[in-house]
């Protein structure tokens, strides 16, 4: 479905990424881990065409994602929620939603899926009216979730979901990104929390300096990779 | 008798101006807070309304179709300056951005002495903005007044676009966060095209009354409405619309102060005393009345 293929990008003058080549299957939740700075988040803004490449090949559905501007990359059916979440504080939670259906333009469907958003996130409908930047961080949290997914996305990309939440949050972030695969979305989940991650993932890949270090099934993972120094950014 | 009419003079007095202030202000602010940019041809928007004016002068038109076409012009000349001049270098830096506004106000300024004169011009206005009433024994122009009315109609025309169309919602988003506005499939270009027209419009509809402040156009007419609302956005906060236009009536405001309570002696020094006391809002508000939230 999604195909990076020997991608490189700089972030400034770093060279955030050597080389990544990314595979994801329709269906597939498929975990970027890695330390602080492997080029986990380098790796989803340029698939969400922030930044862009100067070398290599990503394709969405068989179809080039190179040289596109973000807004167009989510008309293809890529949504992302970055990290830091990037909800709109001073909207309310209502209009933050309607901005994430912007590309739909079924005014019927958007109750609809209103009203499936209440069903996953309840504390939205709680919260309907109030501005989002009152909200506590898990709540922003299921907000930039919820908001991505008002857009319909093929493939779902998660920016450190549980970035800055208190474990009981982090738990609840990590269920509900279980249900949504179960219900058959497609992921692709940057975290730093790696036990977790790879408790729900189908695959992963181990980034370290802007490349791939080592890739395969949590269980292979677990068996090859030393996963105690993927933290540390050394991966032998 | 006639405390109630100096109090009610001086008040017409703050809140018109004020308004043509705030409107300002609001479209220098539109633009800051999505790109970063002070638009530096902020003040040629104002120009062009008044060389249109100008121009239009010998036809047969009614005034009220000559405003609406020096109006349109305001908002095709900032539509136009971000196509033609913004939207190229916005890749580059914030510095580029801010060079190429001070090469579109000097090109424009330059084309107005070039193809019309240096000279002052005298602007067309209509009938009713030399109606002067009287009100508890004081004269109050007409203009004051319609000024206030429209300046209040556009504010709240404005409100009500940015709480209730979904353009509006994504222009407040963007101002907050440009690059996730994009990621949410809003087009940067839509997004800024529409800051850049609004910014047009204010001015353009300030620019009427400007002029049946001053009377004619020159070609550096702009520098003084892009320093009110410069001063306005930085004492009402750059970040904030509601800032800007905050900002725009407490600066009328310290100005008409100044301007009526100051001894004759000093009065030609009002503008320093009145940049002074900013500086002093500044010392204890450096980020401007209004915080962002």
């Amino acid at each position: 479905m999604l195909r990076l293929e020997d991608v490189h990008a700089r972030y400034g003058a770093i060279a955030a990424l050597r080389g990544v080549s990314v595979d994801v299957q329709p269906g597939e939740l498929v975990a970027l881990i890695g330390a602080n700075g492997a080029g986990k988040s380098t790796l989803l803004s340029t698939i969400a065409g922030i930044i862009r490449p100067h070398q290599g090949r990503i394709e969405f559905r068989n179809e080039s994602l190179i040289g596109l501007v973000p807004e167009r990359i989510v008309r293809r059916g890529l949504a992302m929620v970055p990290e830091d979440r990037q909800i709109f504080p001073a909207l309310t939670v209502e209009e933050n939603l309607r901005l994430g259906a912007y590309i739909r333009k079924n005014r019927d469907e958007y109750e609809t899926d209103l009203e499936r958003m209440f069903d996953l996130f309840p504390i939205l409908k709680e919260r309907f009216a109030q501005p989002a930047g009152t909200m506590s961080g898990g709540e922003q949290q299921q907000l930039a979730i919820a908001r991505a997914l008002m857009s319909h996305p093929q493939l779902l990309m998660l920016d450190e979901p549980s970035l800055g939440l208190a474990p009981k949050i982090v738990e609840q972030v990590f269920a509900l990104i279980q249900e949504l695969h179960n219900e058959g979305m497609t992921i692709l989940l940057v975290e730093q929390n790696v036990s977790m991650t790879l408790g729900i993932a189908d695959r992963a890949y181990v980034l370290n300096m802007g490349a791939v270090r080592a890739a395969g099934t949590p269980a292979e993972l677990r068996q090859n990779v030393d996963l105690a120094s993927v933290y540390l950014g050394g991966v032998g | 008798m006639g405390n109630v009419g100096a109090i009610l003079q001086f008040t017409i007095d703050v809140l018109s101006l004020g308004s043509l202030y705030a409107l300002m202000a609001l479209g220098l602010v539109i633009i800051y807070g999505i790109l970063r940019l002070v638009n530096f041809a902020y003040g040629e928007l104002i120009m062009v309304a008044g060389y249109t004016l100008f121009l239009l002068h010998p036809t047969p038109l009614p005034w009220l179709i000559m405003g609406l076409l020096a109006v349109s012009v305001s908002v095709a000349t900032a539509y136009l300056t971000e196509r033609i001049a913004f939207r190229p270098v916005r890749e580059q830096s914030l510095t580029a951005m801010l060079i190429t506004s001070f090469a579109v106000s000097t090109m424009l300024q330059n084309a107005a002495m070039l193809f019309v004169s240096p000279r002052a011009k005298v602007v067309p206005l209509p009938e009713l903005f030399t109606v002067q009433l009287t009100i508890a024994e004081r004269i109050v122009p007409l203009r004051n007044l319609i000024a206030i009315g429209v300046s209040v109609a556009l504010l709240a025309l404005f409100a009500l676009l940015l709480k209730r169309t979904i353009l509006g919602i994504a222009l407040r988003a963007a101002a907050d966060r440009f690059t996730m506005t994009r990621m949410l499939g809003i087009p940067a270009n839509l997004i800024i095209g529409t800051a850049f027209a609004i910014s047009g419009l204010l001015a353009g509809t300030v620019a009427l009354f400007w002029f049946g402040r001053t009377g004619s156009v020159t070609p550096e007419i702009g520098l003084w409405p892009l320093l009110v609302a410069f001063v306005s956005t930085v004492i009402g906060g750059m970040r904030s619309l509601l800032g800007a236009v905050v900002g725009g009536y407490v600066l009328a405001l310290i100005q008409m102060a100044f301007s009526n309570f100051l001894p004759p002696a000093l009065l030609e020094f009002r503008v320093a005393f009145v940049f002074t006391l900013v500086i002093f809002i500044l010392l204890f508000r450096p980020e401007g009345l209004i915080r962002e939230r």
